[in-house]
Order: structure tokens, then C-alpha cells, then sequence
């Protein structure tokens, strides 16, 4: 079984994080532990398993999004969404950039969390914080965070955004149950960013910048099933990312993103950005 | 044994011990020992502050999310390379002149490495889940190399400096310095060490052991310090040689670091007579050997991205050369560099004064050049944003003086408590140094019975 949905499955999470270690990946681990680390007597389990879940035989749905700059005008309202239900207060988990692509066209470009698959931020997290889900999806536990800020410099996006002060959390977020999938309410000292809305996932739902965007211009797919829809259309996502030359940002980086672009003017004419 | 010899050795002892002995802070060592305290207070006052508002408190902000902190974490990791390494290197080639100095660098070592682990907990988001990192280690982290790595030196210097300080805590002992608890600490530490052959090669090849191991480990610190950094993709630390830059770096500043030290030391505890101007001159030499090494290593890094002019890496290298970290590139190049190679190199400027006016010089480029490396990097947008701005608050001001002080304040806690110079090691050098002069000399000095030995060598 697979070490997440250990921890999806248990109730209450403070303990879960304390052992939330398959067997199977435990012992994989354990010739790593040979040299290591006992405390009081018991080993320790090792925050390591984040590994890409992806294989051939599962069908948990992959989740991935597909941007369409040509219908994007730029309107934040997928931000806004975004921040009233997740109580985020300035953070913007997807934000809007205006930005030149290679023919000189201003474009505007929405950014959500990449997702991505060789996810650097994943990898610096000294204590597993950050992993990810079986739907391939990087989720931050704000009850394991220790604040290192390492992510933060890691993500080539910046799309990673910290707790600086005490958060203003409303009332509905003060009363919200805590989990990664909806991590409300935020907590001084760790760090969030965008989740797919991994809560609306569980109930069939599309991620709320999705239906928010009134161009339709964000699509929501499963990499597995092959399938994309806008709240519109519903298409074959493969079809979707070739017959429009959809690419990734910095794909020269090998971090995979889960996220595509559709290029806005011009077939093929991609984003221009500084690093 | 002779009797020049027998009074040589009392004045040593007796140099040696003045430091530890009761009252020997006087009025002005407890002024300053108080002026340090009340900084450090300060400092852990910030701390807390920080820790109650968040880190909002500091000039930090989601674009430029690493400060003054990872700066004064580097630099003092920096300086922890002195000690024990240098002490470890020059043991293990022999070089005789080591042995007043051995123990300075080594107490520097661990007065370094619990500053720099101060500033990790003062960089953490939620300080109060410090031990989840043993907790739940993720061992891809750089931050869990560090750890292990800087964790291993910590303990392997501790136990380094310990080692080589049980004969002199055994002539403390035997000479019954301090009060009743003192003497119960120095004859707990000093595990009956009564210099009987046995105890003696046991000593030796233990410290012998320790110089080996402690060199990779030293290394390896400065090496995963570094990836913190160079295992990330932004322009500026996205490099292959951060490893070596880093070791040399360390090597450079924390050579610098024990010259001050020294000198201070010199001055404050009359060690002149022990700690010669030839020390300063050797340590002069390392340190503009780790100097010009530095400087290759910097061109080597600027001069391969300002080549290529990549994107990221290219506006970077503006911002350095001609942009807003100009004036903190230039000062690290100039004052931290070039001025003191010239003052090493150039045989008039090769006197105590002015290879600590070299050291001085050094630790503060150093220290802007860390600050030139994690600042700028940090700055550079990742995407289409402004460049990241910093304006460092009293916290991290009071922070980072509390970290200094605390460096200071450790070391004078340490050397009131144990000899600064090493008076057993430098007693055997007076006996290796006779012992040269009879094989020098064999019919002045040596037996008949020598001379065959020499014979054969020759043969």
C-alpha cells in the first residue's frame, strides 16, 4: 500500500505523521538506516517516499492542466477564486504574470503549482514535508514544515509561498479540518502553495481556478484516462497537447511539469521568462 | 635533564596557566565578558520576538527568503575550517611549528560550529520542530547531509581538542590551580594521565587517528554547505564547483580567522615569547596560498557564465560587475582579496602587523562574499518579477552581533578555563628539536653507539 494513502486514511493526522511508513518502502529503505540513526531504541522511519506513484497498472487518475494562453485575458478571477476558498489571504497559489512570449506579444500567463514530477522541491525538503500524493500531486503537511524556506529557493517557479506572520484566518478557516489536500487553516512558520485542489478532486470537482476562469481557458485532465475537460468541452488530452503544440515552462530544466501551456499568438510562439 | 631546560619548562607552565587561575579575568576580561553577555542576551531577545510575531519580523519576504542568517551560517562554518583542519594538516606533515597554536584552532573549530548550528535554528520558520529533522529525515535533503556532516565535525573536534588538551589538564591537575571545583574537573578530564610511556603512545596514535579521520570529515562540511546552494537550479549557485569553491573559501577565511585570534591571544595573554612572528609569517604563507587558490576560483566561476551570458546567469553577472551588488562584489574583490594577497606576497609587508591587517581584511570580504553569494541569487526573479529587495531589520542586526559575541563569548569561557597554548606538545617539540641537534651533531653531542645507526641510514 502506498505510504500516502496510509496517511490519507488515518484520522487523526499529528499521529499519523509520527509513523506514516509503508513496509514495503520502509524496507527499502532500510540499508540506508544500516548506517544510522537510532533513537531510544527505535529506529526511524524515514520521510523519504515521495516517489513518482505512476505505474503501469494503476488506474488512479494522474492529474494535469492545460492552460490555453490564446483564451486567457488576464482577469485574476481564477486568483481571487483561489483565495477566498483557500482563506489565503495576499498569496497568490495561482498567479497571473504578464509576460512577452518569443514574437513579442504581451501574454498573460496564469501560474499555478507545476506539479512537477522530478519536483526539486520535493527532493530539498529535509523532512518530507512536502510529497506527493498517489494522483501525482505535491501536497505540504503544515503539521511536519519545520520552516527551513528550502523549497522556496528550490522552485524554479516560485510558487511556493511562506507564512511570514501569524495568518489572518477567518472564521470559516479557523473551523476548517486541516489536512494537505485543504490546507486551511494556514499556520505561522510553513509553507503553502497551490494543490490542484486536491479536495475537489476527491469529490469530482474541477480545482476552483478552473471553474472560476469565465474564458474557459483552464483545463483539468488525467494523464491516465487520457481525458481533459474546461467545465465546457470534455477532450482527449493527448489530442489537446499535440494538435495545439502545448509546452511546459523551463522544460529545459527536467522537472516535468504537470502543467501545459497552449500557445497564445502565433502556433508554437512560447513564453519568454528570466532564468 | 638540564636545568635551562627545567626552568624553560616552568616558565611555560607557568604562561600557561596564569589565564586559568583564579581571578585572572580582572576588571577589564569581566567588562567585556559582560559587554558580550549583554549582546548575547540582546540577540536571544530578537530571537524570541522573532519567534513570537513570525519571521515576518526580518527583511526577508517570499523573493528573497534567505538573509543574513544563511550569510553568518556560512561564514562561521567558514571559520570552523581553521582549526581543527589546519591543526589536522599540520600535524599530520609534521611541521614542527604547529605547536603553540594547535589548541587556538581548535577551540576556534568548536566556538564556530555552535554558532553556525545557533543559525540554522534562527533561520527556521518553526524553530520548535527542531527535531523532527531527526524525527522524519528525508536523506535527498542537502539540509540532512548538513546535519550528519556538521554534526560528525562537531562531535569529531570536540573530541579532537579533548584529546590532545588530557596531559595539560594533568599538570593542572597536578599543580592544584583553581578551587574545589575546578580541581574536580580537571581531575575528572585529565583520566589519570601521568605520562607513563604506555599512556603516551596510546595518546598519540589516537590523536594521530583523529587527524586522519578529521580532514575528510572537514571537508565534506564545507562540501555539503555549498550544495545547500549548488543543488539548486537558480543562476549563481547552479554550479559544478561549488564543492572545492567552498572548501577553499573556508580554507581562506578560517586561516584568516586563526591569525586574529592568534594575535589577539598574543597580546592579551603575553604569549610573544611562544607565539613568534614566524608563526604569523608561515600562517601568512597558507593563507595567501588559499587566497590566490580563492581568486582562480572566482574567475574560473564569473568568467565561464560572463562568457556564455545565459539569461539568469547573465543579468546576475551585471548585477555583480556594474549593478546593485557592485559595490559589495568589488569591496570582497578588492579589500578581501587582491589588498591582501599584495600585503602577503610582498616581502616588506610580511610582519605581524600587517598579516593581521591581511587577516582583519579577509574575514570581512569573506564574510560580503557570502553575502554576495546567497543575496543576489535569491534576488534574481524566477519569474517575471521585480528582482527580489532585502533590507535586514534589528532582528536580524541583533542576531547576527549575537552571533559574533557569542563566538568571542564561547572562546573566552574556553580559554578561561583551558590553556590556550599546548605546553605538553610544545615541550616535546623542545625535546625533538634537541633530539635533531644530536643527529645534526653526532660527534659533539651523541654516543658512540649513535653513529652506526647514521651509517646505515647513509648506506
Amino acid at each position: 500500500m502506498n505510504e500516502q494513502l496510509e496517511r490519507d486514511a488515518a484520522p487523526d493526522r499529528t499521529t499519523d505523521t509520527q509513523s506514516g511508513v509503508s513496509r514495503r518502502s520502509f524496507i527499502g529503505k532500510v540499508f540506508i538506516a544500516a548506517g544510522a540513526v537510532t533513537l531510544g531504541g527505535k529506529t526511524v522511519a524515514f520521510a523519504d517516499d515521495a516517489m513518482s506513484p505512476t505505474s503501469a497498472d494503476s488506474d488512479v487518475p494522474q492529474w494535469a492542466m492545460v492552460i490555453d494562453l490564446a483564451r486567457c485575458d488576464g482577469c485574476k478571477e481564477c486568483t481571487k477564486a483561489c483565495q477566498e476558498t483557500h482563506f489565503t489571504g495576499d498569496q497568490e497559489w495561482i498567479k497571473v504574470f504578464e509576460v512577452q512570449d518569443e514574437a513579442g506579444n504581451t501574454v498573460f500567463l496564469p501560474r499555478p503549482c507545476m506539479q512537477c514530477e522530478n519536483a526539486p522541491c520535493l527532493n530539498v525538503c529535509p523532512v518530507g514535508a512536502t510529497f506527493r500524493n498517489e494522483n501525482g500531486t505535491v501536497l505540504v503537511d503544515h503539521e511536519r514544515c519545520i520552516g527551513c524556506r528550502f523549497c522556496v529557493a528550490a522552485c524554479p517557479y516560485d510558487a511556493r509561498s511562506f507564512n511570514w506572520t501569524e495568518p489572518v484566518n477567518p472564521p470559516g478557516a479557523t473551523f476548517a479540518n486541516y489536512s494537505p489536500e485543504f490546507p486551511v487553516p494556514h499556520t505561522k512558520g510553513t509553507v503553502d502553495k497551490c494543490m490542484f485542489c486536491a479536495h475537489n478532486a476527491m469529490d469530482g470537482q474541477l480545482p476552483e481556478c478552473a471553474q472560476a476562469c469565465s474564458m474557459s481557458a483552464i483545463w483539468f485532465g488525467d494523464l491516465k484516462a487520457d481525458i481533459a475537460t474546461n467545465g465546457l468541452e470534455t477532450v482527449q488530452l493527448s489530442w489537446l497537447l499535440t494538435t495545439r503544440n502545448a509546452y511546459r515552462l523551463k522544460e529545459e530544466l527536467g522537472t516535468r511539469p504537470r502543467v501545459w501551456y497552449l500557445p497564445g499568438h502565433g502556433e508554437g510562439s512560447k513564453v519568454v521568462l528570466p532564468q | 635533564m638540564s636545568a635551562t631546560l627545567n626552568y624553560r619548562r616552568a616558565r611555560l607552565q607557568e604562561r600557561a596557566e596564569a589565564p586559568v587561575r583564579p581571578g585572572a579575568w580582572g576588571v577589564r576580561g569581566k567588562l567585556l565578558v559582560g559587554g558580550l553577555a549583554v549582546v548575547v542576551a540582546w540577540g536571544i531577545f530578537a530571537w524570541t520576538w522573532q519567534v513570537r510575531k513570525g519571521l515576518g519580523v526580518t527583511g526577508l519576504n517570499d523573493h528573497l527568503s534567505w538573509g543574513f542568517y544563511l550569510t553568518n551560517f556560512i561564514f562561521f562554518a567558514g571559520i570552523s575550517m581553521a582549526g581543527t583542519l589546519i591543526s589536522a594538516i599540520l600535524r599530520l606533515t609534521h611541521a614542527e611549528w604547529r605547536r603553540p597554536i594547535t589548541r587556538l584552532a581548535e577551540m576556534i573549530t568548536v566556538a564556530a560550529l555552535i554558532v553556525v548550528a545557533s543559525m540554522v535554528v534562527a533561520d527556521m520558520g518553526r524553530p520548535d520542530r527542531l527535531q523532527f529533522v531527526l524525527l522524519h529525515p528525508h536523506m535527498r535533503s542537502p539540509i540532512l547531509w548538513d546535519v550528519l556532516s556538521i554534526g560528525t565535525y562537531l562531535a569529531g573536534s570536540i573530541l579532537y581538542l579533548y584529546l590532545a588538551l588530557v596531559p595539560d589538564l594533568a599538570i593542572l591537575r597536578d599543580a592544584g590551580v583553581g578551587g574545589k571545583l575546578r580541581r574536580r574537573l580537571y581531575s575528572a578530564l585529565s583520566l589519570r594521565w601521568h605520562g607513563v610511556p604506555d599512556q603516551r603512545r596510546l595518546l598519540v596514535r589516537a590523536i594521530g587517528v583523529m587527524a586522519v579521520v578529521i580532514v575528510p570529515v572537514a571537508v565534506s562540511v564545507h562540501s555539503v554547505v555549498s550544495w545547500i546552494f549548488g543543488m539548486t537550479l537558480r543562476s549563481g549557485w547552479n554550479s559544478t564547483i561549488f564543492g572545492p569553491y567552498f572548501v577553499v573559501g573556508a580554507a581562506f577565511s578560517g586561516i584568516a580567522g586563526i591569525v586574529v585570534v592568534m594575535a589577539i591571544f598574543r597580546r592579551v595573554y603575553h604569549l610573544e615569547e611562544y607565539i613568534t612572528e614566524k608563526h604569523f609569517r608561515y600562517l601568512g604563507s597558507l593563507m595567501l596560498v588559499a587566497g590566490v587558490m580563492y581568486a582562480y576560483f572566482t574567475l574560473s566561476e564569473y568568467a565561464t557564465v560572463g562568457y556564455k551570458m545565459e539569461v539568469g546567469g547573465g543579468s546576475l553577472l551585471s548585477a555583480l560587475l556594474v549593478g546593485r551588488y557592485a559595490p559589495y562584489f568589488w569591496f570582497f574583490a578588492i579589500f578581501g582579496t587582491l589588498v591582501p594577497i599584495v600585503l602577503l606576497a610582498l616581502p616588506r609587508t610580511r610582519t605581524v602587523k600587517w598579516i593581521v591587517t591581511a587577516a582583519v581584511l579577509v574575514n570581512l570580504g569573506m564574510w560580503v562574499k557570502r553575502f554576495v553569494i546567497v543575496i543576489p541569487s535569491m534576488a534574481l526573479p524566477m519569474m517575471q518579477y521585480e528582482w527580489g529587495t532585502y533590507r535586514p531589520t534589528w532582528v536580524e542586526w541583533s542576531i547576527t552581533a549575537a552571533g559574533f559575541a557569542a563566538f568571542a563569548l564561547v572562546f573566552v569561557f574556553l580559554a578561561r578555563i583551558f590553556p590556550v597554548i599546548s605546553v605538553w606538545e610544545i615541550e616535546e617539540g623542545w625535546e625533538v628539536e634537541t633530539a635533531a641537534a644530536r643527529r645534526l651533531l653526532p660527534s659533539a653531542v651523541a654516543s658512540r653507539a649513535a653513529a652506526p645507526s647514521v651509517m646505515e641510514e647513509v648506506s
